[in-house]
Order: structure tokens, then sequence, then C-alpha cells
């Protein structure tokens, strides 16, 4: 009868006891898996683990059911990647996984291993120059509460790095998985085409 | 927009201080924060719209390792009914907390909830508001469904909310048999004009029965809060569009004076309304904190969100027009009954009856509306609450009226539109002070090239229809009596306080400028102080009610103009001469006969804290008390500029916003492209003009929701909320908006604001929705759905003669 939204913890505790931790999330979560990695039965996972993340090794210890944007927030301290809803509707999560734009909140962190992770805060350079896509989205005026921005970011990042000369209706179709409530839409795309020229 | 000649900030663009922490993830929203040893709270919902817990057993909860404490609503104050609670043995909707676990994480808190044990008592629950006036309905708070102070007549000075139980008779439900709103008696009743003269006479009357939907806010960031008490104050890290609004009640939902709590806002992830005034969960920690000596952190969930957070109130609504054969609206009479919600409702159904008064300018007109409290999420305002309601029932009803009188569509828009000597409704009318809605409408319709657009309407290429429409929207922008608070420091920096808050607007820099602008100040050497009560910020209102821009630049205004004064008046005791001899040029203050003599802002301010009092903000002041512990804790500090606004203010500020949309409707699926997207406001001013355009923009994104796809759906057998996601709620994503929007506004000076400013925010929502709709309309050749959303099944219905699925009067539909 409780309402509470238990809907990702009982998806998550129905997936461990399954026993099935590699097998079905190798189907539910597409993007960015392969069935290489080896994770053992839970009980037996081995919780301390090496993420690559925006280049450098961090060595962490990660529950079998943790997603990886818990364990960026709330292991790592990088609080940039936001939790909109925590179930892949929003975009606000998103990072990269060897380039692909991922929802950090539907990947089992256990499921990154060996993958360069670049998360919000590896966008810039490590000498803190802005990437092109930051610049344009402050020249454009393109966040309004910011809340989203990071995972907008990510996406136009990923977007340029594939076709760095795409088209309004290809960055739009692009971005179409963050959710912007203040409808910053337009500023962001202008901001991936300003992007765009300035890369070119 | 053109740059503004008259000033050196004012129209200009520029980069807003917070921005660049948004774009690498650096900017820190509530759940951000981290202490050590912190406590996570997990909260026990309301599984039913109505019930009463009869027993609490959370022994095993309390028993398990890692659970820190255990806090129901006997721990926490109460509140009237039926106000919000923080926690509830009453719970009168599903979601409202019941009882709250704090863990050393969040799945032990949530494993703990697993194992309290509740017994409630099933109370029947209302839905539907005419089901709750329907004689013997069921009555959606304890003790009645109608918040007794509404009533003007019957206001309680004691500040008691008190409930009544309102019933219609049977009688006055005989119209729903024909699908017309049934109108019993209401609450407000105000009429002004001849108007059975305007109905005797009328050329063509409409007599129409509509609903608008009830729709969540959908912030990005769920209302999550942190809180720890360190030295004797509470210190809470929150979700508001303001720092300071918020702030009395916030401290009294924690049971403290606002100078032991320490509020730190300085990102929020979106509010629309849902957060301006501080609401009651965010208390929850602040309370858990102090019972058990930890940090605590409550994180909201989405579905959480949906459940407690807030949502637009629903209207079924009746407008009978009456036009001439001119197409001027002679009379409008018109009766809302708002979905309360389950807590005390917003005034939607006040702003209905203001805005047609408004937009349409009637010759006459009667307005009654009612708000009867529901077991739904309870109702706050949303952007625009109750004029955009309004705006998606009247802007397809004048192309009916248009087209039947054989009137241009845009024509009719023009001859009703508002002019500088319009008079709102209401108990008491008041002239607006300035009114260039007809210049928006020419201004967007000449953008979008209206004749030749509209000769478009109806064209035909395979399944697809092209669709033309207009809509209007308008909110009131700008109220006064706020404070502003401003420092200039012995390095020559001047320091601008401010409490508005950061939704994204950016008014809270760009209304900062005024001070900037008035002192002649270069804005690199300008630092915002804001975000954190410890700042000392003065008393201002928060982004809410397109009231910022106007009520803040008049705010920064007064207090620079205070600055200004001590500036002269610290020359004329240095150099010589009067006060009034003494005028600003860069950063100095200059003899105007002389002006060699002079002397720098940093002098100044040194000048001003060897001679303390008023200078340096020893003196008391006439502003708000908060605002005067602001200005002690910075006494001492720099030369104080502070100020109430106290410019009398006898008119309505009225902002206003015309659009032009066409769209291509595929009759087969029901779905539609909004092709093109024209837009023009009338907002004064323009300050800053790129975050104009993205109000202008955003609303319309909120607007083009509306219209197609966000509504909040319930089970009427259960009284379960059906809509708890994203993709069950539906806010539009960029698939559903167009790839482009052109948006302009009029800029012109409003006369009764120092710089011509007035606000914005709202009126895009109000006018998008309405364009869309009237589109579809027109798409289809003059059907008319009298609801929002128009969804895709509604459109197919329609296209192929068949009944839709819903009554007229039907609530939460799909």
């Amino acid at each position: 009868m409780r309402p509470q939204n238990q809907s990702r913890r009982n998806f998550i505790k129905g997936i461990i006891a399954s026993g099935a931790v590699v097998s079905t999330g190798g189907l539910m979560f597409v993007s960015g898996c392969s069935e290489t990695t080896t994770t053992p039965a839970p009980g037996s996972v081995e919780r301390l683990i090496s993420l690559n993340i925006n280049g450098t090794i961090r060595r962490v210890d990660v529950l079998p059911n943790e997603t990886l944007a818990q364990t960026l927030r709330n292991k790592l301290g990088l609080t940039g990647t936001k939790i909109g809803c925590d179930r892949g509707e929003c975009g606000a999560c998103s990072v990269l996984i060897d380039g692909v734009p991922n929802n950090s909140c539907s990947m089992l962190s256990h499921r990154v291993t060996g993958k360069n992770i670049t998360t919000i805060e590896g966008i810039a350079s490590p000498a803190g120059e802005l990437h092109p896509v930051q610049r344009a989205m402050i020249e454009e005026l393109a966040p309004q509460c910011g809340f989203c921005t990071p995972g907008q970011v990510i996406s136009s990042v990923a977007l340029l790095n594939n076709n760095p000369n795409p088209s309004r209706e290809e960055a739009r179709q692009a971005l179409a998985g963050n959710l912007c409530r203040c409808g910053a839409y337009d500023h962001y795309l202008n901001a991936v085409l300003r992007a765009a020229e300035e890369i070119a | 927009m053109a740059d503004n000649p008259t000033y050196r900030l004012i129209g200009k663009n520029f980069t807003p201080p917070d921005i660049e922490a948004k774009v690498t993830g650096a900017s820190t929203y509530s759940e951000d924060f981290r202490a050590e040893g912190m406590a996570y709270i997990k909260m026990l919902l309301s599984p039913m719209p109505k019930c009463r817990v009869r027993n609490i057993d959370a022994s095993a909860a309390l028993a398990m390792e890692g659970v820190y404490g255990v806090m129901t609503a006997d721990d926490v104050p109460t509140f009237p009914n039926p106000g919000e609670q923080i926690l509830s043995n009453e719970p009168n909707f599903i979601g409202e907390p019941i009882l709250a676990i704090a863990a050393v994480d969040e799945a032990t808190a949530a494993n703990a909830l697993e194992l309290v044990r509740v017994e409630y008592e099933e109370l029947p629950f209302v839905l539907d508001p005419l089901e709750s006036l329907y004689p013997g309905g069921p009555d959606a708070y304890n003790g009645g469904n109608l918040v007794s102070s509404l009533r003007i007549e019957e206001e309680d000075e004691l500040g008691d909310i008190g409930v009544t139980s309102h019933k219609w008779t049977a009688r006055d439900f005989a119209a729903v048999e024909e699908g017309q709103l049934p109108m019993g008696e209401p609450i407000m009743d105000w009429q002004y004009g001849d108007l059975e003269g305007a109905f005797n006479d009328a050329a063509l009357v409409l007599d129409e029965t509509f609903v608008t939907a009830c729709n969540s806010h959908h912030s990005m960031e769920p209302r999550s809060a942190f809180s720890y008490w360190q030295n004797g104050k509470c210190y809470v890290h929150g979700s508001t569009q303001s720092q300071m609004f918020v702030v009395p009640g916030l401290a009294n939902f924690i049971g403290i004076p606002p100078s032991e709590l320490v509020y730190i806002s300085e990102f929020c992830g979106g509010g629309f309304g849902s957060k301006g005034a501080a609401y009651a969960v965010m208390a929850v920690p602040a309370h858990f904190s102090r019972m058990i000596g930890r940090p605590c952190m409550l994180r909201i969930s989405r579905a959480e969100e949906y459940y407690l957070g807030s949502a637009r109130a629903s209207f079924q609504g009746r407008a009978k027009l009456a036009f001439n054969a001119q197409g001027k609206m002679t009379g409008a009479d018109l009766f809302i009954v708002q979905q309360g919600g389950a807590k005390n409702p917003f005034g939607d159904f006040g702003a209905a009856g203001g805005m047609v008064s408004l937009v349409y300018t009637p010759d006459s007109m009667r307005f009654r509306a009612i708000p009867i409290g529901t077991n739904t999420t309870p109702c706050g305002p949303q952007r625009g609450p109750g004029q955009n309601q309004m705006s998606a029932a009247i802007e397809p009803l004048l192309d009916k009226a248009a087209n039947a009188l054989g009137i241009d569509q845009l024509e009719i828009r023009r001859i009703n539109a508002s002019n500088h000597d319009t008079l709102t409704g209401g108990p008491v009318r008041q002239k607006v002070s300035s009114s260039y809605m007809l210049n928006a409408i020419d201004m967007a319709a000449e953008r979008f090239d209206w004749a030749n657009k509209f000769a478009r309407n109806g064209e035909r290429n395979g399944s697809k229809v092209i669709g033309v429409g207009i809509g209007q929207g308008y909110h009131s922008a700008g109220i006064s009596g706020f404070d502003g608070l401003m420092r200039i420091l012995p390095d020559g920096k001047l320091h601008i306080h401010t409490g508005v808050g950061n939704l994204g607007t950016y008014s809270y820099a760009s209304t900062s400028r005024v001070a900037a602008e008035v002192l002649n100040m270069d804005w690199d050497n300008c630092v915002i102080e804001r975000g954190d009560t410890s700042k000392h910020l003065p008393w201002t209102i928060g982004q809410f009610g397109s009231l910022t821009t106007y009520t803040m630049s008049r705010a920064n205004y007064a207090a620079a103009m205070d600055m200004k004064q001590k500036l002269q008046e610290i020359a004329a005791m240095d150099l010589g001469g009067n006060p009034e001899d003494y005028d600003l040029a860069n950063e100095t203050v200059f003899n105007i006969n002389d002006p060699a003599q002079s002397i720098t802002y940093a002098q100044a301010a040194t000048r001003a804290l060897e001679l303390g009092g008023k200078y340096s903000g020893e003196d008391p002041n006439d502003t708000n008390p908060l605002t005067q512990a602001s200005v002690a804790g910075l006494a001492g500090t720099g030369l104080i500029g502070v100020a109430r606004d106290t410019t009398p203010l006898n008119e309505h500020i009225s902002a206003m916003v015309a659009t032009f949309v066409m769209i291509e409707l595929d009759i087969e699926t029901g779905t539609y492209e909004i092709l093109e997207f024209v837009s023009s406001g009338d907002c004064g001013t323009v300050n800053h003009p790129l975050g104009l355009v993205g109000q202008l923009r955003g609303g319309a994104c909120m607007g083009i929701g509306m219209a197609r796809t966000e509504r909040q759906i319930y089970d009427p057998q259960n009284g379960l909320p059906g809509s708890v996601g994203l993709y069950q709620a539906k806010p539009p994503s960029y698939l559903d908006v167009p790839a482009f929007m052109d948006v302009s506004a009029v800029d012109q000076p409003d006369p009764t604001n120092p710089m011509g400013m007035k606000g914005i925010g709202e009126p895009p929502v109000g006018a998008a929705v309405g364009a869309v709709l009237a589109a579809v309309s027109n798409a289809l050749g003059g059907h008319y759905f009298n609801r929002n959303p128009v969804t895709a099944d509604m459109i197919l219905n329609a296209a192929s003669g068949r009944e839709q699925s819903h009554t007229p009067l039907q609530l939460f539909t799909q």
C-alpha cells in the first residue's frame, strides 16, 4: 500500500534476488556495456574496485547494487552529476563512458571498471580552461536553473565529438534525452551550434 | 532588441556571476552538501487519499542497526487546518508524510521503514470539487471543504484559517445533465458595467463550459533539504525561489525566531511557483537534526516530488461571453470552480477573473468563483496561477466568436486589447500603469506575417493539415515595499546584497545592476552578496509572480539613491558646499561647478567608517526588521546604502505577451509539429536582453506542455495518482517544442518604475498554451475542445467524428 517510490530499489533488489547481475544487467543497461565483466555472484563480489574517472584511477568501495551516479556523488565527491529522476528519464546524470553518453543513475558502478568515465568535472581542461561547449553555453545564457546543465553539456560534447558540424535538427535529436523544465532548449541548441563553429 | 542609449548597463547583456559554476558542475544544490556524521532520512508517506493514523509501531525499525531515530507527527509542531503539516496523523492526500526515519545511510532508513507497522482508519475522500459540493458529498479537509478565510467578509483577524463545509443544492446541479457547469453559491462575486444590457444587445453570445488541467511543476531538482545545528543556530540548505522571503515561514516551521535560522540556497533547480514560499517538508531534517544531534539529509525522490510537491489547480469553468457585431467583448460572465487540492489552496480562482478583465477588456463583467478542497496533491501557485488557465480556456473561444461574426482572428484580439486606461476587474478597480499589448500583438503579427500565414490555415498535404493560432497571456508584474541594501567598502567596490534567489532568471543580478547604473559603478567593481542569509541580506521579494524585475529594481534604486545622498553629504562635509552641489561619475563624487573638487568612492567609504552613524550602518532605519538585522551585521564595514521602496504605487502593473504559431497536424496520428513560433511581450524597458528571451522561450515551453501533454491523473476508485514519473506526467522535451522560437519585446518604459521595467516571467506560458490550442482548433476546421491538454487521442476522436472519452466536466483525464 505504501506509495513511496521504491521502484528503483525494488528493481535493484529484484536483480540481486535473481542472482543474475551480469546477464540481466547486460540486457537492461544497453549502452556502453559489454559482457567482459566477470563480476561474481552477489555476496562474493569484490567491493574495492578501480574506476577511471576523468583520467584518474580512483579506488573506491562499491556495493554490488550501487549505481555509478551514487558512487560519483556519495563516494567520490563528484556532485556535478545530478540525479533528477534516478530512473533514466531526464538525463541530468549523464556521463560519458568510453565517449558515449549514459545515464549514470541506471548504470551499476561494477559494470564500468576498465572503462573511461568522463563526468561534468572532467569536461574543462585540467588547467581549468572551459570546453567550447561550456563557453558557448555561457555566451548564449543557456542554463537557467542549471540542474539539467551538466547533462546538457555531456550530451553536447558527445555529439560534437562524433559530429563536429551538426545541423540544428541533429543537435535537437542528440539532446532529446536531456529534459529541461526551464525550457532553455533553444538556448542549448544555439550553444551547440556556436561551439561547433568555434571547434571548426 | 536594440541597445538602450539611455543607460550604461540597463538593456545590455552581461555574464551572471554564477553561470560558470552551472556549466562546470561546481554549482551546489541542497543535496550536494555533506557533513561528518550525517544521517539520511526516508519518510513514510500516506498510502490513502484520506485517513487517520490509529497506531504506529516502529519498535522493530528502531532496533535495526544503523537507525538513529524515528520521528512522528507527535514530535513536530502542527499548523492550522488545512495548512501544510510537517508530519501528520491525519493525512489528506496520498504521499503526505506520516513519519520519518534517520539512519546511517538511505538504504538502511528505507529498510527500516519496511518494518514500521501502521494502523490506518480509511476515510471517505473526494477528487472532484463538484462531487464535494453536491449535497452529502465528501469533504477533503477535516471538518469541511472550504477555507473559510477565503471568504473576504469572514476573514478571521486572529489568523486561524478555519474550514467550513460548503454544499450546493441538488437543483444547482441540473446543468450537469446538459454538460454545463452548475453554478451554486460562490465565495467571490464581483461585477461592473451593464452586464444585462450587454447580453440583451449582443450580436453573439457564447455560453461555454470548460475544464483546465491540474499539472505538476516538474522542477528538475526535487525539494531535498539538508540541515544541522551549530552554536544555537539552525542551518538549512534548501531549494527555494528566494533566500529571504522564505525565512520567516521556514523559521516558523522549525519553531525558532528568524534570527536563529541560517538559510542557504545559492542555487535552486527550478521552482516555477512551487518553491516560492517556505514549505513544510523542508523542516523535517531540521527537526530530526535537533532530535538526534547529527546533520540530516532528506533527499526527495522524483516520485515523492510528484506526490508532495505541488501542482497547478484545475478549473471547471463556464464563460458566457457577449460580443457586438464588430467583435468587441461587451460582456463576460465567468464562473470558476477551482480544485483546491489537499491543503490551503492558492488564489488561482481570483486571478482568473482579473485576467479576463485585463486581457479582453469586456465593457461589463460578472465574476463568481469558489475553490473547493480535494484529496489530491496540494495545489500551489504555478507560473501564472489562474491567469494561464484562462488563456487555455478563452483564446480558442475568441476564434469561435471571430468565425461566427466573420471577423479576422487577429482583429478580434486587437479590438479587445488593453491600453493605458484599462481598469482591472475585481471588488476594487485599478488602472494599469501602462499597457503596450496592442504594440506587442502588432509586432508579433508582423514578424509572423499573419495574413499570409492565416491564408494557409487548413491547407492539406496528405494526412497533414496546417493550423495557425494566436494566444495571449497576462500576469501582474510588480509590487512595492521591499528593501535594498548595499555597501561601498574602503577598497572602492560596491557590494550589492540581495535575497532574491537564483531560479535561473538571473534577475538577482540584473536588478542589482540598477544600483550600479545609479551609482555610475563599473560592473566589474561590483560584488553581489547572495545565497546565504549569513551574508546579511535585505528583505526582498523572491523570484516569483513576475515580480522580481519591477519590485527589486525599485528597491535597489531606492537604496542606491540613499547611497548617492550619503556620498554627496560626505563630499560636502569634506570639500565644502551643499550635498546637491555634487554628482557621481567614474566612481567619484565631484563638485558640479568644479569637477576637480572630488573624492573617490573608496575615500568616501573610509570617511563613512570615521563618521559612523547612518553612514556606516550604526543608526536605525525604517526598513523591515530582517533588513535592520542585516544592516546591524554589516555595520562598520563600509558606507551603507539602505532603503525601503516607499514610492507610492497606486496603479496595477501589468505584463502581457502575444504569441503566434503555425502547426502541422497529422489527422491520422493526432500528433503535430509546431513549425513556426513568434512571440512579443510588453515588459517595459528591457533590462537583460538574453535573460528576457530566455524567459519568453522558457515560459512558452511550459505553455506548450500545458497544451499538449501535461496533466495529473487519478484513479477514481482509490484516489491513486497515476502521473508520478516524468514519462507519465510529460513535461515537454526538445522534440515537443519548436526548433526555433522568434521572441521580441516592445521595450517601452513603464512610468511607475525608475528604469521603466516590468516583469515578464509568466505571461509567455499563457500566450503559448492559448496559441497552440487555437492552432489545433483551427487545423480541425473550428473544433473546440474546451479543455487542456488536447492530446493525440482527443485530436483523433475529433478528426474522425467520434465522441471524446471524457464527459464535459471530467477532471484528471488522459
